[in-house]
């Protein structure tokens, strides 16, 4: 069954880890990001190619059935799936993979006579676990099955210490000896760690923990190549996991938090817990018309888009206001701030598809120092990433976390669905300004009445 | 392959996947985490081999499940990627002017 020899096999399996590397570098360009995405997906027909002919393997034809099952599942879902519902996508996406790194490090037990290969097993398992039942976790606060506040009881850190050295315990044990039995209690306590460390998470940091667990689930499948003594996997899964910690870093400091503050925070006591309590503080409220005399007079407008936006599937109205008021001499730009949405970058991913060439999506740093000289900034279903609370309350759970400083411009002008505090559930004290006005409704209708008026000016 | 020449190995790929996504800016991190993920899905390699030494029906059920779980993260992460990845585009690009119903209509 074995048509290639072990040097071709070898070499394919390089020419696969290549891809994957072009594939990562190329994604760090707008230019360059579709073709390296369609280079990685070459390497890994490659790969798939290269083991079906290079492995003594039984069972094909169940193989290749399942095979055909998973595809089946999983292209339609990725073809469909709304852009806002894609975070959680990726989240179910990344716990599967881990789901299956851990069953083939429990299925390996048996052939693995050397205790350094199982040591090897017992991280897969253990890593693989807790990044599936943390992802599964992940899906269900943003496709909003729980809630996506704080989950918190009494003695959770007493809890989650017991399980994990129990994990520890069970680990050292399999490694000893062998033992299957022991080895799904160890995948058991994984699956139990993974719900307890992301419970405590708040919805706002979700994003970050769903990178976090792709670079869990990178070591989980390099550790299972060190298992399998396959250079691929080893090599795929450390890009992964590499990667993927210097994103989670990266989207970290954009929060102005630590990745450990994100995990433990609400351990030490519910620091993103913030409160739903509607205020009762006098706003200024406003109609369609007098929005669209302000922006229709203004010479520069920054619009400031949040994840309100996107749920309200307004950001072609958004895009088409920004094309009016171009159209009127008006110069306009959205400002994005890194996590915006519900996932770091995720905004850029929604204007995109309302084709906002990306040129017009400016990053935080560049758009922050000409908030001063904007006539209007339009905060479009955002809150917490424009909360001055992140520079002036030290006590607020957002305290340090980088803002759009939209304070600074003449008129702040906030189209919100109601005075609910955001997704961080904390007040914005800007929204009570003598500058700000709001209107009040669906972000889509208000942006559609705006858009209307604009146009009869 | 000995232990010392895998070390080697992973040590290296640890510091290229370091390098090659250091430089990223904060408008790819989606796609970027979305691709990474798909990358991981090749872990499929692994659990066809897993499946192809099965003798027990019970390890072929869990290993065909491990196949299943990974094809669906290695064929999903790609399409959802490149979906994403297809809205991308510059300011000059043609396909703007087709877009949308209104867009043509200023």
């Amino acid at each position: 069954m074995s048509l290639l020899s072990p040097v071709w096999t070898s070499l394919l399996y390089l020419a696969a880890a290549v891809c994957f590397i072009l594939a990562l570098r190329g994604l760090s360009s707008p230019r360059t990001a579709r073709r390296g995405n369609l280079v990685g997906a070459l390497g890994a027909l490659i790969a798939v190619a290269t083991v079906f002919l290079s492995a003594r393997l039984e069972n094909i034809p169940w193989i290749l059935a399942a095979i055909a099952v998973g595809s089946a599942v999983a292209a339609p879902v990725a073809r469909r799936v709304k852009m806002t519902q894609m975070p959680q996508l990726v989240a179910l996406f990344n716990g599967v993979g881990g789901g299956a790194a851990a069953l083939v490090a429990l299925l390996e037990l048996g052939h693995a006579d050397n205790p350094w290969v199982r040591v090897a097993i017992v991280f897969t398992l253990l890593v693989g676990a807790v990044s599936f039942a943390g992802s599964g976790i992940t899906f269900a606060k943003l496709q909003e099955l729980m809630t996506t506040r704080p989950v918190v009881f009494p003695g959770l850190p007493a809890v989650m210490g017991v399980v994990l050295l129990a994990a520890v315990a069970a680990a050292a044990a399999v490694v000893l000896t062998a033992s299957v039995p022991l080895a799904v209690l160890l995948l058991v306590l994984g699956l139990a760690a993974g719900v307890l460390l992301v419970l405590p998470v708040g919805g706002a940091d979700v994003p970050i923990v769903i990178s976090l667990l792709n670079a869990f689930t990178g070591l989980a499948v390099a550790a299972s190549g060190l298992v399998l003594g396959n250079v691929l996997l080893v090599v795929a899964g450390t890009l992964v996991g590499a990667s993927g910690t210097i994103l989670t870093r990266a989207m970290a400091a954009a929060m102005g938090r630590s990745v450990a503050g994100i995990l433990f925070g609400a351990f030490r006591g519910g620091s993103t817990a913030g409160s739903t309590a509607v205020s009762e503080r006098p706003v200024r409220s406003s109609s369609a018309e007098d929005v669209a005399v302000l922006l229709g007079y203004a010479q520069r407008v920054i619009i400031v888009p949040g994840y309100g936006l996107a749920v309200a599937q307004g950001q072609h109205t958004a895009a088409e206001l920004a094309q009016a008021l171009e159209a009127r001499g008006i110069e306009v730009d959205f400002a994005i701030h890194p996590v915006a949405g519900r996932m770091p970058g995720h905004m850029n991913v929604l204007l995109a598809e309302a084709n906002v060439p990306y040129e017009s999506l400016k990053e935080m740093g560049e758009i922050n120092p000409e908030f001063k000289t904007t006539d209007v900034a339009l905060v479009v279903g955002a809150n917490d990433v424009v909360n001055p609370a992140a520079k002036t309350s030290s006590g607020s759970p957002i305290y340090g976390m980088p803002i759009l400083e939209v304070a600074e411009a003449r008129q702040v002008v906030f189209l919100k669905r109601s005075m609910r505090p955001g997704f961080a559930g904390i007040e914005n004290d800007l929204l009570y300004e003598p500058q700000t006005s709001l209107l009040f409704g669906d972000a889509k209708d208000s942006l559609a009445q705006v858009l209307g008026a604009v146009k009869a000016l | 392959m000995d232990g010392i020449a895998l070390l080697t190995i992973t040590v290296l790929a640890v510091f290229v996947g370091f390098e090659v996504v250091s430089k990223v800016s904060s408008t790819l991190h989606t796609p970027l985490m979305s691709g990474a993920n798909a990358i991981h899905g090749i872990i499929l390699v692994g659990a066809i081999i897993v499946a192809g030494q099965a003798a027990d029906p019970w390890v072929l059920a869990v290993a065909l499940l491990a196949v299943v779980l990974a094809t669906a993260n290695l064929v999903g992460g790609f399409v959802v990627t490149d979906r994403m990845l297809h809205m991308f585009h510059a300011r000059k690009d043609p396909a703007r002017t087709v877009a949308g119903p209104e867009a043509g209509s200023k």
